[in-house]
């Protein structure tokens, strides 16, 4: 083994009462690309944070290139050649790429210089690793996938000779995600050392040299990847065996409960986000709408569930229309049988500074069951909270703890058991793991195709590809408003990506 | 040629009216450029006034009564940021707060000290700031057209007015031309880029605070030490909500604020100009009606007419680390 760029020994970090990491001991050799898998709250992106000077342990020692190393903000990281990548971009949206590659590093006072320097210094790193990007374009307009390759430029700028990515995928197409590999590898053959931060287990086969796994705080194995399988590693991860791909039996399709017809909507700033869309879903079947984000999902999730109002088109449920005006109640279409689990539980699912049993009912607080004349009737809505927690696995059980302080698969365990127990016709799921660490996504899946084998219909939106063929029966892309292809869930990986891409279509336009 | 001079006169007491609206806009634009609300423009300029004429007046000089305004505004401003930088307080509130304080601790502080009802001693002359004659303003006073709009318009104001317009370019310059410029326009953009650069994002907010003060400061100096001989109460009379407003309508740029607080200043001069002379068309206009003009457009060009205004998007949001 080489030497290592990196050691971390007895690394311990604590918020309140939460142990983050306990005991980390890691060691990351130079010039390899490191997988860090682990659930969601394992203690990664903590781990991460301490190295790059954003927390500090609380005990443990952090030796960079052998030697000691105190690092107590993000510039003495910066200083030992240490960058990082985050989940979320620390960039300056309405900056160009330049001013963001020299903020931090500026090399004079004034900017004139500064600027001058960096772009010659681009130039080269775009000769030595492909990473080209044109200089002055504003951050804002550019596609993650460039938004990213300017974090990854930034840190080289200032020298980076170990750099940390932080869920990296999250956002990218799979042909962006490959793109980036390439560099990173490009990377590593020039002698840097990668950290790469995961949950995609995918991810780590493909591209890492070694991959160490996280669970609850504790680091559990180091394994050399080429001597691991994906299985091993995610039984690492949870602590017990998970089943990868839900099992399911054939859909047995009815008659159609949701039809969509030609259907247009606009978002706020009037541009049409979903452009002509017609497609069914029938009793006891799944379908899945696989896209990357902002392709159109979130407005069309939304318009049918009476939250946007669409420019035109028509959604039959149950053969009866829906109002599309904008006038519609969501309150009427759940008394018609649609529930709607939506893309973001922080915002439209969930009110966070209420009590776990207040959300358990909330939107069907008017229903006989949890009234007393015109009150709330407590003792029934606590024994229904109580009911759904048991039936739903949720955690910490108690009805009465505030929501925000659940962790995000249980939050989602909350609105999946609100929406499901009233038993809907027709059940629409946006990301319905967003956030949700392995166990739960097992769970969250097999719901829905328990749903699926009542005879419900299940329209789920998500951009994990993966969950999308595990769940759905039949699978619509969506590109640019648009649906541009339907497959069966035998399609492949690579089938479906270059659909999201929108390459299919670009090259029939051609 | 009367229509020219009257012009020429407007023109003169728009640029004297505004003077204390740029130069508090000028002071907002610094700090809500960096992310920190700023209602308290109002209550630093009414300090800077009261602490300049009381200074000018005791130690008989302007020089160090425009210092001693620059010194407690900026003191205050320190205030706001120790609420809400330090301790990520309401950025709304302590500005408010600021205003308060300051209108009746002026007021107090006033009458406590010089018994005059709260007002300050008149200054006299030395301890005011005086107007300046440019170079050969009275040799070309004669000559048609330019004579007068140099000799009037250009010549003839305290070195405050002047002051007051050369901090537009610089302004500028400092935002988009230095290295101080792209780091505060970054933390109010998005903090955590700039903290995670290894700058601190609580004292580059503080050192965009202090700029602000230093600027409500020789606003209010203006105010007490040159549009008027000497501190009243509540003088600044609402100017630093009108800054506020220019800042918005000027979109957080140094030049458009420029023309925003001069077309501010315009209108007041014209509500003064007009009052109770006919205008052509329309007749004899109420003079309450022009006096309510400049709030009236404000409202109007807010609504709608200058487009959307995006404010720098950290604006108002005190900064905590994730988690």
């Amino acid at each position: 083994m080489a030497q290592a760029a990196i050691e971390l020994i007895g690394i311990n970090k604590s918020f309140g009462a939460v142990r983050a990491n306990r005991d980390i001991n890691l060691e990351i050799a130079r010039g390899t690309i490191h997988g860090i898998v682990g659930e969601n709250g394992a203690g990664k992106s903590t781990l991460m944070s301490i190295l790059y000077g954003f927390y500090q342990a609380d005990s443990g020692e952090i030796r960079v290139g052998g030697k000691p190393a105190s690092i107590k903000t993000s510039n003495d990281a910066i200083a030992l050649g240490i960058g990082m990548v985050h989940q979320h971009f620390m960039l300056v949206d309405n900056f160009t790429v330049l001013e963001n590659i020299i903020l931090g590093a500026e090399s004079d006072a004034l900017l004139k210089k500064s600027i001058a320097k960096a772009r010659s210094e681009l130039e080269r790193l775009e000769r030595e690793y492909g990473l080209e990007v044109d200089p002055d374009a504003i951050i804002e307009e550019l596609p993650v996938g460039l938004q990213q390759r300017v974090e990854i430029l930034k840190a080289l700028y200032r020298g980076a000779e170990i750099l940390i990515l932080d869920e990296p995928t999250g956002v990218l197409t799979p042909a962006e995600a490959d793109h980036l590999f390439r560099i990173l590898k490009q990377l590593k053959e020039q002698g840097k050392t990668v950290v790469l931060i995961t949950h995609k287990l995918r991810e780590i086969m493909a591209i890492t040299d070694n991959v160490s796994v996280m669970r609850q705080g504790t680091m559990v194995a180091t394994r050399e990847t080429a001597k691991t399988t994906v299985g091993e590693l995610a039984e690492l991860m949870v602590g017990r065996r998970v089943l990868l791909r839900v099992e399911k039996g054939e859909a047995e399709a009815g008659a159609v409960k949701l039809a969509v017809k030609n259907l247009t909507v606009k978002d706020s700033r009037g541009v049409t986000m979903v452009d002509d869309i017609s497609f069914d879903i029938k009793a006891g079947e799944i379908v899945g709408i696989a896209g990357v984000a902002g392709n159109g999902q979130s407005e069309l999730l939304e318009a049918i569930s009476g939250i946007r109002r669409a420019v035109s088109g028509s959604v039959m449920l149950d053969g009866k229309p829906i109002d599309l005006t904008g006038a519609a109640d969501p309150g009427e279409l759940r008394d018609r049988g649609l529930a709607h689990v939506p893309e973001d539980r922080h915002h439209v699912g969930l009110v966070l500074a209420f009590e776990e049993n207040e959300n358990s009912i909330l939107g069907y607080h008017d229903d006989p069951r949890y009234l007393k004349g015109p009150f709330l009737n407590i003792d029934a809505i606590m024994a229904d909270a109580k009911d759904k927690i048991e039936k739903y696995d949720i955690r910490p059980g108690n009805p009465r703890l505030k929501t925000a302080n659940f962790s995000g698969g249980n939050q989602q365990k909350i609105v999946l058991a609100r929406e499901m127990e009233q038993d809907p016709g027709v059940l629409i799921v946006g990301q319905p793991t967003r956030g949700v660490d392995v166990g739960a996504i097992e769970f969250i899946h097999k719901r829905l195709i328990a749903m699926r084998d009542q005879g419900k219909a299940v329209l789920v939106v998500s951009v994990e590809l993966d969950e999308i063929r595990s769940l759905s029966d039949r699978i619509l892309v969506m590109f640019a408003g648009r649906i541009v292809g339907e497959r069966g869930p035998e399609a492949t990986e690579g089938e479906l990506g270059l659909l999201m891409a929108g390459v299919e279509r670009q090259e029939a336009a051609e | 040629m009367d229509v020219f001079i009257a012009i020429v006169q407007i023109l003169d007491s728009t640029i004297r009216l505004s003077v204390p609206l740029l130069l508090a806009c000028l002071a907002g634009l610094y700090s809500e450029r960096a992310g920190v609300f700023d209602i308290g423009l109002e209550g630093k300029m009414l300090v800077g006034a009261f602490a300049g004429a009381a200074a000018a007046s005791v130690f008989h000089s302007a020089f160090l009564g425009l210092g001693m305004a620059i010194v407690m505004s900026v003191a205050f401003a320190l205030v706001h940021g120790f609420a809400s930088i330090t301790h990520r307080g309401n950025q709304i509130v302590s500005g408010v707060a600021i205003n308060f304080v300051a209108a009746g601790s002026t007021i107090i502080l006033g009458q406590a000290w010089f018994q005059q009802g709260g007002r300050t001693p008149a200054l006299q002359p030395g301890e005011r700031f005086e107007a300046i004659t440019l170079p050969g303003a009275s040799a070309i006073h004669d000559v048609p057209i330019i004579g007068p709009i140099y000799s009037e318009l250009l010549s003839g104001h305290s070195i405050l007015v002047y002051l007051a317009f050369a901090m537009v370019p610089f302004t500028w310059w400092v935002l988009f031309r230095t290295r101080f410029g792209l780091r505060l326009r970054a933390v109010g953009e998005n903090p955590a880029a700039v903290d995670t650069a290894g700058i601190s994002v609580a004292w580059l907010r503080y050192r965009a605070l202090i700029c602000t003060g230093i600027l409500t400061g020789i606003a209010g100096a203006y105010l007490s030490m040159v549009q008027n001989g000497g501190f009243v109460k509540d003088m600044t009379a609402g100017k630093g909500y009108i800054a506020l407003a220019a800042l918005i309508f000027a979109k957080w740029r140094p030049v458009n604020a420029m023309f925003a607080c001069l077309l501010f200043g315009f209108l007041d001069a014209a509500a003064i100009r007009l009052q109770g002379s006919p205008l052509p068309l329309i007749g004899k206009v109420p003079v309450q009606f022009m006096q309510a003009l400049p709030y009236v457009l404000t409202v109007i060009l807010l609504a709608g007419f200058i487009g959307k205004a995006i404010p720098p998007r950290a604006g108002g949001v005190p900064y905590v680390k994730e988690r």
